[in-house]
């Protein structure tokens, strides 16, 4: 499993979906990210752990560990998920100020392919981000 | 197919001449909105180039050019449900609006603590909630009629439930989720033998045959503009002139009134005591439109023109393997509801969109069927009459390369 955050970053992602023509293989590339998410236990998929908002379930639990945020996401779509693994790379292991101070909106525009999807509701992307905002602000 | 002239119906359809994400474009979501023809977007066009006024204040020659098209409009729909006045025929913003209206006014004014209101297991959940809404002020119960795996509403069980405490039995004529057409002509007779009133949603029935209230008997009937060729926003509501009569206003404003003062206020006649504010003129001229539209196509060769294009559909899908159609009631309409046995409908939705062709996934706001059959959701293909073979074919390719992604 890929640790998203370190052995994935976010520039690795920006930086590996340039190289992609076609929507087909920027499309095989995030479901393949969803697969190396590391999975999450049955444990957190609690009511309190879904994101509402999204047509496909999504859960995310956060863990504080020495002043940084680690996140753990799963959802039921395989795109979603590639998602996911796309925000996780973004956030992972950085403190509550690097998460709430990190342009998520410059971030989605470097990566072009995101740019339909990051405006619609149904994929839960921005209730996911919104969460993790929240979780930050929160500490 | 049929000898329907599908190329000729097509082309009245700008929008339907666009590429979408390089590909031509293939519009399979009649279900949540059908397309506009040209004479529909000229009407309103032309409303507001030339005859833009408020309607029923006639101090000038655009008021009345209005006044008159917007009455019009109003007959000419009159006519197309065979309603027997125009009075009958009551303006909304569309279906859920027409339901929340029988809610709030019928249903506030007519239900008591301990009444029963029955809505299908697969109704839309605008068909639900504002009974729920009014049944949680006054007292009574909303409960589920049966529906059973193949998606018919179960009719025996819907005949164990009425009792002289049911008073209202809600029901779409026509699944959106699904596309099951159920059984509403005697779903009515049963439900009148009881005393008690029935509302028809016929939001996805509205598009594809004449519909007919007086010999449906039915007590309220109502449609959106949007899924017949007509604009957004703009709906019909339905309604027996006695029930009509008898009901509170809706909302209060101008338009609705006779007189307004401090000591008490007259409510103006049908149909405008539920039609408070300035109406949505432009909305009711291009329903209009759409009616005429309508009218004047063979509707019986467009209803097989669908259901030939559902029974290929359906027939293809079946033989690519790893899916499995939701909703196989044998009276239907061109809905082809079915998820995947290797990945989420949203997914599928993802990679049919990158193609250029448009679905709908997910719940079809009617989460309590889906519960049911305990599918997170479904992909839902819907034809309208100016789909084609070749939208089928389309479809057929995006969805095995769908597989070839994500199985």
């Amino acid at each position: 499993m890929t640790q998203f955050g370190t052995d994935v970053t976010s520039d690795d992602i920006i930086e590996t979906l340039g190289f992609f023509d076609g929507w087909e293989e920027r499309y095989k590339y995030i479901i393949d990210l969803g697969k190396e998410l590391p999975p999450m236990d049955a444990a957190g998929k609690t009511e309190q752990n879904l994101v509402r908002g999204c047509q496909s379930q999504v859960w995310l639990v956060t863990r504080e560990e020495g002043g940084k945020l680690y996140f753990t996401a799963d959802s039921d779509a395989f795109i979603v998920k590639g998602l996911l693994a796309v925000v996780l790379a973004a956030y992972n292991g950085k403190s509550p100020a690097e998460v709430s101070a990190f342009d998520i909106d410059g971030y989605f525009e470097a990566l072009n392919l995101l740019k339909h999807l990051s405006s619609t509701r149904g994929n839960g992307l921005k209730a996911m981000v919104q969460r993790i905002q929240a979780e930050a602000s929160a500490r | 197919m049929t000898d329907f002239d599908v190329a000729a119906i097509r082309a009245q359809f700008p929008i339907l001449r666009q590429e979408v994400n390089g590909h031509p474009l293939v519009y399979l979501d009649n279900a949540a909105t059908t397309q506009k023809p040209e004479s529909v977007i000229n009407a309103i066009a032309d409303y507001y180039r030339f005859d833009n006024s408020n309607v029923h204040r006639g101090a000038h020659a655009l008021s009345d050019r209005a006044t008159e098209k917007f009455e019009a409009a109003r007959q000419k729909l009159a006519e197309f449900v065979n309603a027997s006045s125009r009075e009958q025929i009551l303006w909304t913003r569309g279906t859920t609006e027409g339901v929340n209206l029988v809610a709030a006014s019928w249903g506030a004014s007519s239900l008591q603590a301990g009444d029963r209101v029955l809505v299908s297991a697969m109704e839309h959940h605008s068909n639900i909630v504002p009974w729920q809404m009014v049944a949680a002020r006054v007292g009574a119960t909303v409960e589920p009629i049966p529906v059973d795996a193949l998606g018919c509403i179960d009719v025996e069980a819907l005949a164990a439930m009425l009792d002289e405490r049911v008073k209202m039995v809600a029901v779409g004529h026509v699944s959106n989720a699904l596309g099951s057409i159920n059984p509403i002509q005697a779903i009515t007779t049963m439900v009148h033998d009881v005393g008690a009133r029935v509302f028809i949603d016929a939001a996805q029935s509205v598009a594809h045959w004449p519909l007919d209230v007086q010999a449906l008997d039915c007590d309220f009937l109502a449609f959106s503009a949007h899924k017949m060729f007509g604009p957004t926003g703009m709906g019909v509501l339905y309604g027996k002139r006695e029930l009509l009569e008898a009901m509170p206003p809706y909302q209060g404003g101008g338009e609705m009134i006779e007189s307004v003062s401090f000591a008490g206020t007259l409510y103006n006649k049908l149909p405008y005591k539920f039609e408070a504010g300035t109406p949505n003129i432009a909305g009711a001229i291009g329903l209009g439109a759409a009616v005429d539209f309508l009218q004047g196509l063979d509707r019986q060769a467009a209803d097989a023109h669908e259901k030939a294009l559902l029974a290929e559909a359906e027939a293809a899908l079946q033989s690519l393997g790893g899916f499995r159609l939701v909703g196989r009631a044998r009276e239907k309409v061109a809905v082809m509801s079915f998820v995947s046995d290797f990945a989420h409908p949203q997914d599928i939705g993802m990679i049919l969109d990158q193609q250029g062709i448009a679905v709908r996934t997910g719940n079809h706001c009617a989460q309590p069927i889906m519960d049911q059959y305990g599918l997170p959701g479904t992909v839902r293909a819907s034809f309208s009459l100016y789909n084609t073979a070749d939208d089928i074919s389309r479809l057929m390719a995006g969805l095995e390369k769908a597989k070839m992604f994500l199985a």
